[in-house]
């Protein structure tokens, strides 16, 4: 979950062992999950690194049973591959695959990608959870059957935790069946407005759509929106075709072409270098004040409008600007510093939550 | 703490005609969909806005009255059952629909609007509120969000918490929380995720933002009939196997098709061993597709009937059949507890033979109606409650089957929650560490443990001694039966 180890840093706890790491947990006095570096930063005077990394690979995956449970250091990538044998995959999209993301960092960043619009985030695939809370014990949460109300809804809650309320030792998912082929409508629009009038088009209509984005570079007036489009071969240029005279226009493209236009969203690729990436949850109706304030910044609005992901280098402007706005924000990749920006009210079922699961707040602040 | 300053006080905050304390008054609130249990509350408390429901919960923490929230009151595990030293907050008239964000496709609702009222405001869109408990017409969002309720639509798009994306809450001190936002998307831990399925423990829901969908350009609903309930469980597997993602996989065995048909005549063939329900939706292009591969695999499964819906109303007929599969169950049998544990799906032909044997074996009988697709079984097990000794055998056998399930690597709920019912059985499925962990939890949120005190926890009382004698809440004069 960090992005890079600082020069005091000890050296972190590394480790199959997960008595051993329950019993770091109780032993240290800050504590800072990490697993592949790909999102997140270690809260600040970490004490104790657990690098999950080690604690790698499947505990139990039947394919008849859609039903995956993976140790929380497995690369998402390996977990892809695996489930893509059986025609299966994790529908909501998981982000940076190709730079090493893992399981457990994925819940705890809730990384969700733009294909997250069809069946719904980390949220509503995870249905099991272990995890060592601030006091060292190992805990179970959910199961391994796809529907259960039974105790409290733990795996839920770790999603977005951001390592702040435990560690997460491993992670059942429910997946779904892949879809066999896929196809996406590209639309140029002269302004974003354009663009975001078209989005009530499409959410609300009653097509199956997979992903819906609009990509908004730093020095253009026009943006380009992409919908995708995914299911069996049979019917799928039929439903192209509609999607298409639904918005008036529009080029389809598919095969690898198609692939690379949101493999590029789901690995951060169109990031200008060196720049971080902040995630903004909002509703199609926030967005055009909101971008009114990013000319210049490269920036997309995605999952029908639902969240922005905002290329920036200072990330003083767009707190201040989401404060401003009464937003709230997460950066994630390439920053060091505290990753939750923007607006936040006080919570107090949260803070009543981290005093039951972290009460020496080993895991740094919320 | 007396009783009579309590209600004293709580007139400042609510008309007199709005606490009932009267004993004719107060027993439509002695139990839940769950008969067996009865408790009479002190009081209830009728609040019709979100700060005369704070202002309720204020005053029961500064008098440390214990409070039972309350929707329609259609738990099935005794969610609802009042506690004896306290009182009830009726939410129902707790039921205005706030905004409804048709481009955004979200709503804001009160917690006692009836879950099928929010589909009603919306459905002059083309959207709905997915999820779709049999109870729908009556039972509210709070009672939904409290047990994080499912339906026969689960599959597909999940179940009540996938749907709410915040919350307005109070806890049981009387403060105020606000979970989650109108977006699909969040930054932080997922709040509103831990509060959805808490039972009542951590306060009142007072509103929550729903999610809205567009309602499915077409739908394709067959039945098929087969002589086994294997052949039905087999043809499950085979259908999810494929790659299809129905939005509702149902199957019914003999009493309760048999049951369902004398109640709503949905046209079931009665001498079917099982019956299975298979519902496609989504859009024309693709559920032709579907359609098809479907066509291929019911045929090869070999029922001896199969029957297509041709219209809508023909396809609501089918699904009356299966909705009212309960209460057609309560005329078979004066009494009847539900069971909804939880298995995986590739072990469900081996639960319900196992089921069968149980029931053979105690006598009693069972009928099984169930969410194929998701392996949360139904069962329903019949009993005469004004025959001594009855509702034990009936719990015992309940109990076996809850076993069971967790036996095969499941659940002891998959929907209707724990409740007053299922407490006991919790430390079958989780570690004593678990447990802590949660009640650590509960505490944090409630310490006076005010909200729903009782439910969902073990409390103390050895398991085994619950097979013979009354009922231990009974022993403890926690509950009664009439
Ligand atoms: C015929 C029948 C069919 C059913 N079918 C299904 C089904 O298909 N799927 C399914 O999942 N369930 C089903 N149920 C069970 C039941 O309808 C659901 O559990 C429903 O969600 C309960 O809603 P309610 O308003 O009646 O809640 P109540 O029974 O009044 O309360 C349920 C629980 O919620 C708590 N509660 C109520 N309101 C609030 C609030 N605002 N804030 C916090 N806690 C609150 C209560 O304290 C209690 O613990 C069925 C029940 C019946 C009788």
């Amino acid at each position: 979950m960090s992005e890079k180890t600082d020069a005091h840093e000890a050296t972190p706890v590394a480790t199959q062992d997960v008595s051993a790491l329950c019993e770091a947990v109780r032993c240290a006095s800050r504590v800072c999950a990490r697993g592949a570096s790909t999102k997140l930063p270690c809260a600040e005077g970490t004490a104790t690194v657990l690098d999950l990394t080690k604690l790698s690979g499947v505990i139990d995956y039947q394919p008849t049973e859609f039903v995956i449970q993976v140790w929380a250091g497995t690369p998402v990538r390996a977990v892809q591959m695996l489930l893509a044998e059986h025609g299966q995959y994790l529908p909501f999209d998981p982000l940076l695959i190709e730079q090493g993301a893992t399981i457990g960092g994925t819940v705890a960043a809730n990384a969700n990608g733009p294909e997250r619009y069809r069946y719904g985030g980390v949220r509503d695939f995870i249905i099991g959870v272990h995890f060592i809370d601030g006091e060292g014990h190992h805990l179970a949460g959910g199961g391994k059957v796809v529907k259960n109300a039974a105790g409290f809804d733990f795996p839920k809650l770790l999603v977005g935790s951001r390592g702040r309320l435990g560690v997460i030792t491993d992670v059942t998912f429910k997946v779904f069946p892949k879809p066999e082929a896929y196809a996406t409508l590209r639309l140029t629009c002269a302004h974003l407005a354009e663009a975001l009038n078209m989005l009530p088009k499409l959410t609300n209509c009653p097509y199956d759509l997979n992903a819906v984005d609009v990509v908004a570079e730093a020095e253009r007036e026009c943006v380009e929106l992409r919908v995708r489009v995914g299911g069996l071969r049979g019917g799928l240029a039929a439903r192209m075709d509609r999607v298409r005279a639904l918005v008036g226009g529009g080029e389809i493209v598919s095969g690898e072409d198609e692939e690379t236009l949101w493999r590029e969203a789901r690995e951060f690729t169109w990031l200008p270098k060196g720049a971080c990436v902040v995630k903004v949850p909002l509703t199609p109706a926030r967005i055009p004040a909101l971008d009114a304030q990013l000319r210049g910044y490269a920036r997309r609005y995605s999952v029908g409008g639902t969240v922005a992901w905002i290329a920036a280098e200072d990330i003083g402007a767009i707190d201040a600007l989401l404060r401003a706005q009464d937003l709230p924000g997460l950066v994630m990749l390439r920053s060091l510093q505290e990753p939750r920006i923007g607006a936040r009210l006080p919570n107090p079922f949260a803070e009543r939550v981290k005093a039951a699961l972290d009460p020496h707040n080993k895991f740094g602040d919320l | 703490m007396s009783l009579g300053a309590f209600l004293a006080a709580l007139q400042r905050y609510l008309p007199a005609d709005r606490i009932l304390s009267h004993p004719a008054a107060l027993a439509a609130y002695e139990s839940d969909a769950l008969t067996a249990f009865r408790q009479r509350p002190l009081a209830v408390a009728v609040p019709e806005t979100q700060d005369e429901v704070i202002a309720t919960v204020r005053l029961c923490h500064q008098h440390r009255m214990p409070f039972v929230a309350r929707g329609s009151g259609t738990s099935l595990s005794g969610g609802s059952l009042p506690v004896k030293d306290g009182i009830v907050i009726a939410l129902n008239r707790l039921n205005r629909i706030l905004k409804v964000d048709i481009t955004q496709r979200f709503a804001v609702v009160e917690a006692g609007v009836i879950n099928l009222d929010i589909t009603r405001a919306v459905a002059h869109s083309g959207l709905l509120f997915a999820p779709d408990p049999s109870s729908q017409p009556i039972c509210t969002i709070g009672g939904n969000i409290a047990f994080n309720s499912g339906g026969a639509h689960c599959l597909k798009y999940g179940m009540t918490s996938n749907h709410i994306l915040g919350l307005k809450v109070v806890l049981p001190d009387g403060e105020v929380a606000h979970l989650g936002s109108e977006s699909l998307e969040n930054v932080d831990a997922d709040w509103v995720g831990l509060f959805v399925g808490s039972e009542g423990l951590f306060g009142i829901a007072l509103e929550a933002t729903v999610r809205l969908l567009p309602k499915p350009e077409t739908y394709r609903t067959l039945l098929a009939a087969y002589r086994s309930m294997e052949a039905a469980g087999d043809t499950v597997s085979a259908i999810i196997a494929s790659g299809l993602l129905p939005g509702a996989l149902e199957i019914m065995d003999n009493l309760s098709i048999q049951a369902a048909e004398a109640a709503v005549k949905a046209g079931y063939p009665t001498d079917a061993a099982a019956l299975l329900i298979v519902e496609l939706e989504g859009e024309r292009a693709q559920v032709e597709a579907e359609w098809e591969r479907l066509q291929v695999i019911i045929e090869r499964s070999r029922p001896y009937l199969v029957k297509v819906a041709q219209t809508e109303e023909e396809r609501l007929k089918i699904w009356k059949g299966r909705k009212s599969a309960f209460s057609a169950v309560g005329r078979l049998s004066s009494d009847y507890i539900v069971q909804d544990g939880v298995v995986p799906r590739r072990r469900l032909g081996e639960a319900l033979a196992r089921i069968d044997q149980l029931s053979a074996k105690w006598g009693i009988r069972v009928a099984n109606v169930f969410h194929a697709g998701d392996g949360n079984l139904h069962p329903l097990i019949m009993f005469d409650g004004r025959q001594p000794g009855a509702l034990e055998r009936a719990e015992a056998l309940a109990g076996e089957i809850i076993d069971l399930c967790i036996e095969l690597g499941g659940s002891i709920t998959g929907e209707h929650g724990v409740g007053m019912e299922k407490r006991r059985y919790m430390p079958r499925q989780f570690g004593q560490v678990d447990l802590e962990a949660m009640q650590r939890l509960r505490r944090a949120i409630d310490p006076l443990e005010l909200a729903n005190r009782g439910k969902v926890f073990p409390e103390g009382e050895p398991p085994a001694l619950h097979h013979v004698g009354p009922h231990p809440l009974e022993r403890a004069g926690v509950i009664s039966r009439e």
